[in-house]
């Protein structure tokens, strides 16, 4: 049995049910947890080595031009200064997710307003700091530079669909909705600031970084620095949150390497917090029309979606806002289209559910408006839009929960399915109200390599460089690997994060789980292989639980002194193009909204969500709680604010870029609908990092509107656009 | 943040003598001071920590005013028993603002002093006349979503970010001043701080080398207080628009109504008149609308701002309906 | 070492650092490689970097370590280790309280301090009434919090997992 698998047909064997140990899905604990609580796990600017240099990143204080000197004399004799890095290697951006190369050099040619373009390095980081903020730059630089993604011409984007005619649909509808909503951008604001530790010992390069994707981002280091992969080590054990804004090498882990290399000394580069909200990538912001016509009967016979976002010229990323508009509703007459503004903003990319994070929240509010339009219960109109094939190219789909979330979700809401009007409850000074909107999350998987060693003495290791960026990878590789090779959890230590072990898919676009867990799982498979010819049984009969064969032989006794490894291989196959596979959900939501200040306070959520096998209930609903939380922001307070004159943020800290915090969010209720979805991957699982927030805020928008009658058509809701919506 | 010498002051004296150096400021909890520090927005060449000087106490003055020092801390001040019971507006208005950590740190002279949360004061690599006179002001033509809409000038549009010191207008308090030569004098708190004018680096009229040793609050009258914040987040971020509001009604009319705004000005807003429309009349909607054409009658928005203009007026008649008991 | 010119960080003591400008988080994770205390904004902005000064919750972001001459300073180290772990730390890591870990030690430091501060009477943005007895309700945990951010959305299961801690028999 080879531990390679490319998937081209569909798992429905589901091996994993009928393992015999019961870890998998269970609500086992990070198995990382005590480090985590008691502050000894280590992130990528707290290792601790000798002779430590420290690196400061001086920013552009242009939007647009190029870098004419830099006057490293004005700060070199400053204490501590040792040095000024401007090296042609400095990168002006962070990669792109998956890129895996170099990112735009050299960081002299300056696209955006804080960009950086070079690194003080001095003996301590209060040194650092103050010579960076000393530096002497000059620039040239250019007129007439386009901030405004309104106010500039903007591309199409390839992969538009057309299909019949919307416009006649339109017309012939008994009831048609044509409305367009603004998102304004996000940050991921990742509570650890971007950050590494470069050494060079003359030969070889060992990089602690705060990075999502070792296995992209080693080749878009290497690429950068003109040095060979195999000279070069990453390490990120742990990851302080990434959302997206470390899938690629990003600026300060550029600038620590050429820093360490040139210097012959280890240096650290963390991003000030600043920095982080001005140079990493930032979700744009949108423009999005909808056009929905619809019979009698509620069902859609029109779907209309076009997009606007923006991007710095050359960026290939396009918010891809339309994403599950493909395939989410039913209607025959469809137009979908994007189009890109080029700005000197920072650069566009991804942003933690990149396209339905803003995608759907606008796409539930329209079929909201839809709904009360039709005289139709929310609820009932998205179960009768339901497709049964993707009404584009007419695949079918992998599996799909939309209708059994939506009923579940109810459910479990106590949602009220009958006539609904605003302003229908009031107490005190506040207008209550509900609203609803579907989930949906195209799933993905990436190709994913991890080596399980199982020890002579009964213990299991994986190892793999893959991360865990809070989402559990650590835990439920344990709990796979547990499953499969019959122990329990704490017999099975996970090494993540060093690009010294095989390479994994990286965590991003929700795929991490489903990939590494499928890799495992083929290790595994291997391992039981030579352990079923040991134990004389065919593998499907290999029972193993608690470290033995049930009733027979100890692993210690199969292994004989001897150390067993098998390196699993999962590389997606020719599925992805036989089905449309996406994990979908339902939101509910309650909130208040008061009637003279237009604030808004989400009182209660409820999400429900199919997504495949659930690996750990405990850390599949924390993601989904965290998506939920997203929601909340993305709903109500979170907006970059662009200087109009120089397009700089003006919001760049955590103070005035407002995440929500603990005080923002209720109570919130998480429903895991049964599925099993073998054409997504060879454990059945899909991602669900992602999904709980596609379309959170839509929910919490409708619910506005039914509690105070206010339709608001631009996101962030801040008091200010209640109010200005709000009948009197 | 640049290299300063670090001295501690002894006591109050000492601390007169040291801040009157070059370029000298007083850090107390520090925690606007360092942050401003580290933006490199403030570059003292001195820093006097005045943090072991005394003048932290809390206590009863002989007229049944309070006294509260300089150097208590917000939490102090919060949750002081004659703070809770006698000027409850001053608790909560200092509850509704930051968060434990920094009430903690924070203390009643630097809180006075607290500078605007302006993006572009905040950003060396932005105009701003208040950090660098001549400047200009970023604010104006950009994003001025947190500004005044209340007093301000063509050089400045700047608020004064804190909530404490809107219940201590509210309360008319009276901050007391010491210099390096020992000389006190005492300001009532509506006269502390400045509107921008012309001299926007001025946030308040204090002198360099002048000190804060504490405030004075009147004796207790009676009333309903209320601090009402309006914010984006539930908790954790600046006041949108804020009212301090000390209403006493006699019978069906308002009797005393001492309100002070903050969020709308580069000061805590106090106008006499807003208060002299209310008193000796019937609570109302009507009412409540002419106080509010008297507290914004020279009001003026600055695009993004302009909300505040509408959200000033219903969190008035909010906070008037709450304190007379009037139906709206 | 005498008590002048140090401070104690988990009872041991320290010389204060030579730079005055180095901020008591700084010189907790540069100078004395106690990195639990995180930065995440360096501006009092998040809550990471929370330490117990004198058994009082601040951010160790803003204060400078020359600040705390003689001060008794508890960081998430002083609270428990991963052999003994704390009530709060226990219940962090069952309740799934946390995601990608950064603003873990901060949000435990702060729980801490937070339940002293309810038990001492002390009233919040979140009190009906500014007179105690203070309640350990959702409500009072939420705001009492809200310095702490998380930016993976952790805050229903730190909300509990406060809960569980608070709920215990003493």
């Amino acid at each position: 049995m080879s531990a390679y698998l490319k998937q081209d047909e569909p798992d429905n064997v589901n091996r994993l049910d009928h393992m015999r140990q019961g870890v998998l899905g269970t609500d086992a604990s990070r198995i990382e947890g005590l480090l985590k609580v008691t502050g000894t796990a280590p992130y990528a600017a707290e290792y601790q080595l000798d002779d430590c240099l420290e690196g400061v990143l001086v920013t552009a204080t242009i939007s647009k031009g190029e870098v004419t000197a830099i006057d490293a004399d004005s700060v070199l004799s400053m204490p501590g200064v040792v040095a000024v890095i401007d090296d042609p290697s400095l990168t002006a951006r962070a990669a792109q997710g998956t890129a895996g190369e170099a990112p735009a050099q050299p960081a002299r040619e300056v696209g955006y307003f804080g960009q950086p373009i070079a690194l003080v390095v001095a003996e301590s980081f209060e040194q650092a700091r103050d010579a960076s903020k000393h530096l002497k730059v000059s620039y040239r630089a250019d007129d007439d530079v386009a901030f405004d993604p309104e106010a500039v011409e903007a591309e199409p984007q390839d992969g538009a669909t057309s299909q019949g005619d919307l416009a006649h649909a339109m017309k012939e509808a008994p009831f048609s909705v044509d409305v367009t909503y603004t998102t304004e951008g996000h940050s991921s604001a990742a509570m650890e600031p971007h950050a590494a530790i470069a050494q060079w010992d003359g030969d070889t390069l060992t990089v602690y970084a705060s990075l999502q994707m070792l296995n992209y981002n080693i080749s878009e280091l290497a690429d950068s620095l003109g040095l060979d992969e195999d000279k070069l080590r990453l390490v990120s054990r742990y990851v302080g949150g990434g959302f997206g804004s470390k899938l690629g090498v990003s600026e300060e882990t550029v600038a620590a390497s050429v820093a360490a290399m040139e210097l012959g000394r280890p240096v650290r580069v963390a991003m000030l917090r600043q920095q982080v909200l001005q140079c990493i990538m930032r979700r744009s912001e949108t423009r999005q029309r909808f056009r929905l016509a619809a019979g009698e009967d509620g069902k859609l016979t029109g779907f209309g979606h076009e997009a606007r976002v923006s991007n710095l010229p050359g960026e290939s990323f396009a918010e891809p806002v339309l994403q599950s508009s493909h395939f989410l509703y039913a209607g025959e007459n469809r137009e979908l289209s994007m189009e890109v503004a080029r700005i000197h903003r920072m650069t566009a990319g991804s942003v933690r559910a990149p396209g339905e994070a803003v995608g759907m929240p606008a796409l539930e509010c329209a079929m909201d408006v839809l709904a009360e339009k039709c005289g139709l219960d929310p609820v009932e109109l998205r179960l009768r839009n339901i497709p049964d094939r993707h009404p584009a190219n007419g695949t079918p789909f992998s599996s799909h929960k939309l209708a059994e979330c939506l009923k579940q979700g109810a459910e479990a809401f106590g949602w009220d399915s009958g006539p609904r009007s605003p302003r229908h409850t009031r107490e005190g000074e506040w207008w209550v109200g509900t609203g609803m909107a579907s989930a949906a999350r195209v799933h993905n998987v990436g190709e994913a390599k991890a080596r399980v060693t199982l020890k002579a003495d009964g213990t299991a290791l994986v190892e793999t460089d893959m991360t865990d960026i809070g989402t559990g990878t650590y835990t439920i590789l344990a709990q796979t690997v547990g499953e499969m090779l019959g122990l329990p959890v704490a017999k099975v230590l996970v090494e993540l994060g060093d690009t010294h072990h095989p390479r994994g898919p990286g965590s991003g676009g929700s795929w991490g789980a489903a990939s590494i867990c499928s890799a495992a799982y083929l290790a595994c498979l291997a391992l039981r292989e030579t352990l079923a010819k040991r134990a004389d049984v065919a593998e499907e009969k290999l029972e193993l639980k608690d470290g033995a064969v049930v009733g027979g032989a100890s692993l210690i006794d199969l292994l004989d002194g001897r150390d067993l490894a098998e390196e699993g291989h999962y590389e997606p196959g020719d599925i992805a193009d036989d089905f449309t596979a996406s994990g979908f959900g339902a939101f509910f939501a309650r909130v208040r909204v008061n009637r003279f200040t237009g604030e808004t306070r989400v009182e209660h959520m409820t999400g429900a969500f199919g997504f495949g096998r659930v690996l750990n209930t405990k850390t599949a609903r924390s993601q989904c709680l965290g998506g939920m939380t997203w929601s909340i922001g993305a709903a109500l307070t979170e907006a970059m604010l662009f200087d109009p004159v120089d397009g700089h943020l003006a919001n760049c800290d955590l103070a005035e870029y407002h995440v929500p915090v603990n005080r923002d969010v209720p109570d919130l209720d998480v429903v895991f609908v049964e599925e099993r979805d073998g054409a997504a991957s060879p454990i059945q699982a899909k991602g669900i990092g992602e999904l709980g927030m596609c379309g959170g805020a839509g929910a919490i928008a409708n619910a506005i509107y039914n509690a105070c009658g206010a339709r608001v058509f631009e996101f962030p809701m801040t008091p200010d656009k209640v109010l200005a919506a709000m009948p009197d | 943040m640049r290299p300063f010498d670090y001295q501690r002051a002894e006591g109050i004296d000492h601390a007169g003598q040291l801040i009157a150096a070059e370029n000298a400021v007083a850090i107390a909890g520090g925690t606007n001071l360092l942050d401003l520090m580290k933006l490199q927005v403030e570059t003292p060449q001195t820093l006097v920590d005045v943090n072991r000087i005394g003048h932290a106490e809390i206590e009863d003055s002989d007229d049944g005013g309070l006294w509260i020092g300089a150097l208590a801390t917000n939490t102090d001040t919060a949750v002081h028993p004659r703070v809770k019971a006698d000027y409850p507006v001053l608790a909560r208005a200092i509850l509704a603002g930051a968060t434990q950590q920094l009430r903690n740190r924070a203390t009643t002279g630097g809180n006075l002093c607290q500078r605007t949360r302006c993006y572009y004061f905040t950003n060396i690599d932005q105009p701003c006349n208040k950090r660098d006179p001549g400047s200009g002001c970023g604010a104006i033509d950009g994003i001025a979503r947190l500004h005044a809409v209340l007093g301000t000038s063509d050089q400045c549009i700047a608020t004064y970010p804190g909530d404490m010191a809107v219940a201590l207008s509210a309360l008319d308090a009276t901050v007391h001043i010491t210099s390096a030569h020992g000389k006190a004098r005492t300001v009532p708190v509506r006269d502390f701080h400045r509107l921008p004018g012309h001299t926007p680096w001025k946030d308040n009229v204090l002198e360099p080398g002048e000190l804060i040793t504490g405030v004075s609050l009147p004796a207790p009258v009676e009333g309903t207080q209320i601090y009402r914040k309006v914010r984006e987040r539930s908790s954790y971020a600046f006041a949108l628009c804020s009212i301090a509001a000390i209403v006493e009604m006699d019978g069906d009319k308002i009797a005393r109504a001492d309100l002070a705004f903050g969020g709308l000005a580069h000061k805590p807003w106090h106008d006499p008149e807003v208060g002299e429309v209310l008193v000796g009349q019937k609570p109302g909607a009507k009412l409540f609308d002419k106080a509010a054409d008297v507290l914004l009658r020279d009001a003026r928005g600055y695009g993004e701002n302009d909300f505040k203009i509408p959200l000033a007026r219903r969190t008035l008649a909010a906070v008037l309906a709450e304190a007379t008991g009037a139906e709206l | 070492m005498s008590s002048e010119n140090t401070v104690s960080i988990n009872g041991q003591p320290h010389a204060l650092p030579d730079d005055p400008r180095v901020s008591l988080l700084d010189m907790l994770r540069h100078h004395l490689g106690l990195t639990g205390t995180k930065k995440g904004c360096d501006h009092g902005q998040c809550g990471a970097c929370t330490v117990l000064v004198n058994g009082v919750r601040i951010n160790s972001c803003l204060t400078l370590a020359v600040m705390h001459d003689g001060d008794e300073v508890t960081t998430i180290e002083g609270l428990g280790t991963a052999e003994n772990p704390s009530a709060l730390q226990r219940a962090f890591v069952e309740r799934d309280a946390y995601q990608c870990g950064y603003c873990t030690p901060g949000q435990i430091c702060s729980a801490t301090a937070m339940l002293d501060e309810i038990a001492a009477g002390w009233p919040s943005d979140a009190s009906d009434s500014l007179d105690g007895p203070m309640e350990v309700s959702t409500e009072e945990i939420r705001e009492r919090m809200s310095g702490n951010i998380c930016r993976c959305g952790a805050y229903a299961n730190i909300v509990d997992a406060i809960r569980d801690v608070a709920g215990e028999p003493a």
